[in-house]
């Protein structure tokens, strides 16, 4: 450790010039890797869809994945207020950037579904067999114990028998709340009837009655996480979510 | 430069000998957490290996410039940026086992084998002998993942790489899955037989009583 090698300039210049490397590294690789991830990101959607639409195999491939998407899914968009089909606000129309702008988006109120804004137009996919419609794919989120959790509930063409939910994107403790991705729990929820006379009658609960055709299972040990789960469902099946769209049916015309 | 007998000993010495997990017994968080699936425990492998690898050659070839007094951050810094070089080539060409591994590999950051061997051999040593060093380490690591992960697979699911090996019992099978060794913790179990394993075959590892 010669006295030259520790002069104040010197230091100060070393670490200058390895900060200054390593970020160039870092943000080229952040930079020329993006399109790949996007690619994969829309992928991963699109498969998540899948499984909701009870289409999904393990294993398929990116081509397959997209193939069998453009094949039987189909997606539009709904006027939440309305409950009608509507156009597209934008090409690129994305219901979750879209809720963080004010003209696009309605104020939360009277849910704790732990958001608070919803845009006014969101994506739906409906899954096809020739030209019935065998199930409707509807994203709905809303905060678990640590986050937002993102899913995908599809329901039979009914609009109230839930066939699956699918949670793609979560924070929630691994073990515990994390169990929302399990398929042992995700499979509790098919079958169970969203509205009893019209009213969102769906609960997640204690040691419910597996027969009882209201209400799912919490997991254990995930109790701020079940509630979060069921604020979620009742939020986006009710009259300030999907709830019109889900009355009027418009997928039948 | 060195011959060829030392750089065999840096690149294979800590599989058995000089293992990092099972000797220096650095490194167990990660170990831990992601050996539930083989193909975790690979890729996990690899990651590691490779940042363990090019943070020793890197801090190798500037090492007579770094400052002693700020050794540790600029360290931290060259490995930090590897790992996230690491994490962003998993996102895009490896989606789904970066989202299995999550946290876990910009964990690598902290992990010890990494710093350790930085601080210990990459700032006294070469930058071959340093690299060589980063992978015999990055194997002594992939090693006990692997074992660890095969086992785990193997008794928990039945499977290896998701290829059924003992049919379960839910599927039809015969064979009911250990539900011990699905949990993260198993590993402390099979990390301390490893140990003793290599112990018995390696006396010389025994640190002598007190």
């Amino acid at each position: 450790m010669s006295a030259k090698k520790e002069s104040l300039g010197k230091t100060v210049g070393i670490v200058v010039a390895v900060c200054l490397v390593c970020s160039i590294v870092v943000s080229g690789a952040a930079v020329g890797l993006r399109s790949i991830q996007e690619t994969n990101a829309a992928l991963d959607k699109k498969s998540n869809i899948l499984a909701a639409a009870g289409l999904y195999e393990m294993g398929m491939s990116g081509s397959q994945i997209e193939s069998t998407f453009s094949e039987n899914v189909e997606q539009r968009y709904v006027d939440l207020d309305t409950g009608e089909f509507t156009e597209a606000p934008t090409p690129d129309y994305d219901m979750y950037k879209a809720a963080k702008q004010a003209n696009w988006s309605t104020k939360v109120e009277g849910s704790n579904v732990g958001f608070q804004r919803r845009a006014n137009v969101a994506s739906v996919w409906l899954v096809k067999e020739g030209n019935d419609v065998n199930r409707i794919i509807l994203p709905v989120h809303g905060s678990g114990l640590w986050d937002l959790m993102y899913g995908f509930l599809a329901l039979d063409a009914d609009g109230e028998t839930v066939a699956e939910l699918v949670y793609y994107q979560q924070k929630e403790t691994p073990g515990l709340g994390g169990e929302v991705q399990n398929p042992a729990w995700q499979e509790k929820w098919e079958g169970k009837k969203l509205y009893e006379d019209g009213d969102v009658a769906i609960r997640v609960k204690k040691s419910a009655n597996p027969d009882d055709p209201y209400a799912v299972d919490g997991l254990s040990g995930a109790t701020l996480t079940s509630n979060g789960v069921e604020n979620t469902i009742r939020y986006w099946v009710g009259e300030n979510g999907f709830g019109p769209f889900l009355k009027k049916q418009a997928w039948r015309s | 430069m060195a011959d060829a007998k030392e750089m065999k000993k840096a690149l294979f010495g800590p599989i058995l000998d000089n293992n990092p997990i099972a000797l220096q017994v650095l490194g167990i968080c990660s170990a831990l957490a992601i050996t539930t699936k083989l193909e975790t425990a690979l890729v996990m492998s690899l990651a590691l290996t490779s940042v363990v690898a090019f943070s020793n050659l890197f801090i190798s070839l500037i090492r007579n410039q770094i400052p002693s007094s700020v050794r540790i951050i600029i360290q931290m810094t060259i490995i930090a940026s590897l790992v996230i070089v690491v994490d962003q080539i998993l996102k895009a060409y490896s989606y789904e086992i970066s989202k299995q591994l999550s946290v876990f590999v910009g964990l690598i950051i902290t992990n010890c084998i990494v710093m350790g061997r930085a601080e210990a051999y990459a700032m006294k040593s070469p930058p071959l002998m340093s690299f060589l060093d980063g992978i015999g380490n990055g194997l002594g690591y992939s090693f006990i993942l692997i074992v660890i992960g095969t086992i785990k697979e193997l008794f928990g699911f039945g499977t290896i790489l998701g290829f059924e090996i003992l049919p379960l019992v839910q599927n039809g099978g015969w064979y009911q899955g250990n539900g011990l060794l699905i949990l993260p913790f198993s590993s402390f179990f099979l990390i301390a037989g490893m140990i003793w394993f290599i112990r018995t075959i390696r006396p010389e590892q025994v640190e002598p009583k007190e």
